[in-house]
């Protein structure tokens, strides 16, 4: 490599993390979790990476040709490849003896359903990749299908609520145990309404060596039928209820979670929202769904021990102060 | 220098003598010899590149796009069923305009499972955007892997290579396997145009919307019709190094002054090249179609004047209509002024044997008072129940 490049690439990495490598002025909806958390992703990792990103929302809202929002480079194939094509980007990469970092991003249906097989197979041969799953829960894209990730009870176009049904009648798949059973070196959760912590895991995610994958809990307004200003709040709410279990794993093993300091009932957090609108009606089906899904969170703060023992400035509340400026609003 | 080489082996040493920095794929027989062989040479430490053993053939066509797309040589080979299901990203990666080269060991596609030979793998993605060049020895295969990666780097095509499986992957041939020196002269280091690179970041792959869609197509169908110059010029100087030719996009071969044509692809062109000398009378031409895509639909033109008839022979079919080369090579002479007449016949299909004795029977095919629009050759009614004969 030429020095003038090797300048240039220190001058790059030393605008870490000022840099944004995903732009304002994209066509995401008002609220998008999914623009909101690309963009802290992008923030994290800084200029000298390279994204592979399945198909989806975020290929679709920030690529219309002839303009890109993005600031690093960016390469979209297909929908179930995305871990692939990373992976042959790594490979190159090494083969050239060049350091840049490789992020490859999906969504739920891009990676807990059909990028499965190729999900398991980057993370089997260990790429060095980090993969992020902005996870919405369902098939946005395409107007709101249920995946494999859709939580139990929840309403989309494919499992929609009726006399007969009451929203999905299978459980929101345990990517995570999957994930965990490849023993990658680094995996973890986050979600948009976590900020700093989610930098974080994505700095850790790059700084290793091998896989590292992130699972990043990303409400859709649109989908899952909350005003658009309330993004951060139902994204905070499935930490602060148990939902969405805040964890970091290594070489499978749970080594840290985000605890939970004021556990908040699961009805706060799905009441905000249309997609569990059924839930509501007062049927002896929905109060059974009603505490089935309690159960749900109860059984992630039991086995993954999220409930906070004394104030803690990692826990749901303290790891929600903005880190550059001011405390949590309200 | 010859040396006695399984036709696979041969591919591996061409392909290795390309410098790949990046090699993927997942087995499928009768493609396996080829990346079992260049395992090998990687494990010995005779080719410097990262080997990534994949989980499926679709993820084998993804690791070679990013790796292309990512600036290095790369390159994976498959078959019949592993063909198939990367077909959604060979039509990517050539939308994409990314150079990467691939062997297809051909094998017929299932039901009813076939582990044998024929071409229906590589002409059901015929109309992926890639080139195509198909081998009629494993001399040819060699000296076709090593233009296929000029011809991709040049055209910003992918381009696959096709090879009869097990006539020619699993046959063992004298080959002259190039020096490193004379493929290093032919095949200079590669920059991709639009490489992944922080330092000048672009996007690829962005959604297209009907506004410029057609643009796109218009402009990759271009691609695929200039790259006829650069099949012909590729061959032409690998001669220069080696002496040899592969023949260009199409040749020809046989007395001028005969009257009937034998058009076919693949291996089986070397059973009729032998049998030509058997059966000498009538004399005969055959034309060797090397290039499937881009179709050499003028060099057909050219070569078919002053033949009366012609029989297209071919080992695939589209089912519910007939020939696919028969098809085309009818299409590309519709409207000549004294057009020769069309026979069209598949046979070998599914492994089936195709003897020299095929050739008597194609030359007599010629002289039928209507031309056959399209028949398999050596189908065996007696074997099907009367309802479907």
């Amino acid at each position: 490599m030429a020095a003038d490049e090797k300048a240039s690439l220190f001058e790059l990495r030393r605008a870490q993390p000022a840099f944004r490598g995903l732009e304002a002025g994209h066509l995401a909806c008002q609220g998008c979790g999914q623009a909101l958390g690309a963009r802290l992703v992008t923030e994290a990792a800084g200029p000298d990476v390279i994204v592979a990103n399945a198909t989806g929302c975020l290929e679709v809202f920030t690529t219309a040709w002839p303009r890109t929002a993005w600031r690093v480079p960016w390469i979209h194939s297909l929908f179930e490849n995305a871990p692939a094509i990373a992976s042959g980007i790594e490979a190159a990469l090494k083969a050239q003896g060049r350091l840049t970092k490789v992020v490859a991003m999906g969504g739920d249906g891009g990676t807990f359903d059909i990028g499965l097989q190729a999900l398991s197979g980057m993370l089997e041969r260990n790429h060095n990749v980090l993969y992020v799953c902005f996870d919405n829960e369902a098939y946005m894209n395409t107007g709101i299908q249920r995946s494999s990730s859709t939580p139990h009870a929840a309403m989309t176009t494919t499992s929609p609520a009726g006399k007969a049904r009451m929203g999905k009648r299978h459980l929101k798949k345990d990517l995570l145990s999957i994930i965990a059973a490849h023993h990658i070196p680094y995996a973890a959760t986050a979600s948009v309404a976590y900020p700093s912590d989610l930098r974080k895991k994505v700095r850790r995610g790059l700084e290793i060596e091998g896989a590292a994958f992130l699972l990043v809990h990303s409400p859709c307004p649109l989908g899952w039928g909350h005003d658009g200003a309330l993004t951060v709040e139902v994204a905070r709410l499935a930490v602060e209820t148990g939902v969405f279990p805040m964890l970091e794993m290594e070489r499978g093993d749970v080594v840290a979670v985000m605890q939970i300091r004021n556990v908040r009932p699961v009805t706060d957090y799905l009441k905000l929202q249309d997609r569990f609108s059924h839930l509501f009606d007062e049927s002896p089906e929905a109060r059974v769904e009603l505490e089935h899904l309690q159960a749900l969170a109860d059984h992630h703060i039991e086995v993954y021990g999220l409930r906070g023992t004394s104030p803690d400035p990692r826990d749901s509340e303290g790891a929600d102060t903005v880190r550059r400026g001011g405390l949590r609003w309200g | 220098m010859l040396e006695a080489l399984e036709g696979s082996a041969a591919i591996a040493k061409a392909v290795a003598l390309c410098r790949p920095q990046v090699l993927s794929a997942y087995p499928i027989t009768p493609q396996t010899h080829i990346v079992e062989n260049l395992a090998s040479l990687v494990a010995d430490g005779q080719l410097r590149a990262e080997m990534v053993s994949v989980e499926s053939e679709f993820s084998a066509a993804s690791v070679v796009l990013g790796a292309a797309a990512c600036g290095s040589r790369a390159y994976t080979a498959s078959s019949a069923q592993g063909i198939l299901l990367m077909t959604e990203v060979l039509y990517n990666v050539a939308g994409l305009r990314v150079p990467v080269v691939l062997t297809c060991a051909n094998r017929a596609i299932s039901a009813p499972v076939s582990a044998w030979n024929d071409q229906q793998d590589s002409m059901s993605v015929r109309d992926a955007g890639w080139i195509q060049l198909y081998c009629a020895s494993n001399q040819e295969a060699v000296d076709t892997t090593i233009q296929a990666f000029r011809i991709a780097e040049r055209c910003e095509l992918p381009v696959m290579v096709c090879v009869d499986g097990y006539i020619l992957t699993h046959t063992l041939e004298p080959i002259d396997i190039p020096t490193q020196e004379q493929v290093d002269a032919f095949l200079p280091p590669y920059r991709f145009s639009r490489m992944l690179d922080p330092l000048r970041p672009i996007s690829i792959g962005n959604l297209v919307t009907p506004e410029y869609y057609a643009e796109a197509r218009y402009a990759h169908h271009q691609a695929l019709l200039r790259a006829k110059d650069e099949i012909e010029a590729a061959d032409r100087d690998w001669a220069k190094v080696c002496g040899r030719r592969s023949g260009g996009l199409l040749s020809v071969e046989g007395p001028d002054d005969a009257r009937i044509g034998i058009l076919t692809i693949g291996s089986v062109l070397g059973t009729l090249a032998d049998a030509r000398e058997e059966y000498p009378d009538p004399p005969a031409k055959l034309l060797k179609l090397r290039s499937m895509r881009p179709f050499p639909a003028d060099a057909i033109r050219h070569a078919c004047r002053g033949l009366s008839d012609l029989v297209v022979l071919e080992r695939a079919l589209s089912m519910g209509s007939g020939g696919i080369i028969g098809a085309e090579v009818r299409s590309a002479l519709f409207g000549e002024p004294n057009p020769p007449r069309v026979h069209n016949f598949a046979a070998g299909l599914g492994g089936r044997d195709m003897p020299l004795e095929i050739y008597p029977r194609l030359l007599k095919a010629a002289e039928a008072p209507e031309p056959t629009r399209f028949a398999i050759m050596d189908v065996e009614l007696q074997k099907l129940p009367e309802t479907e004969r």
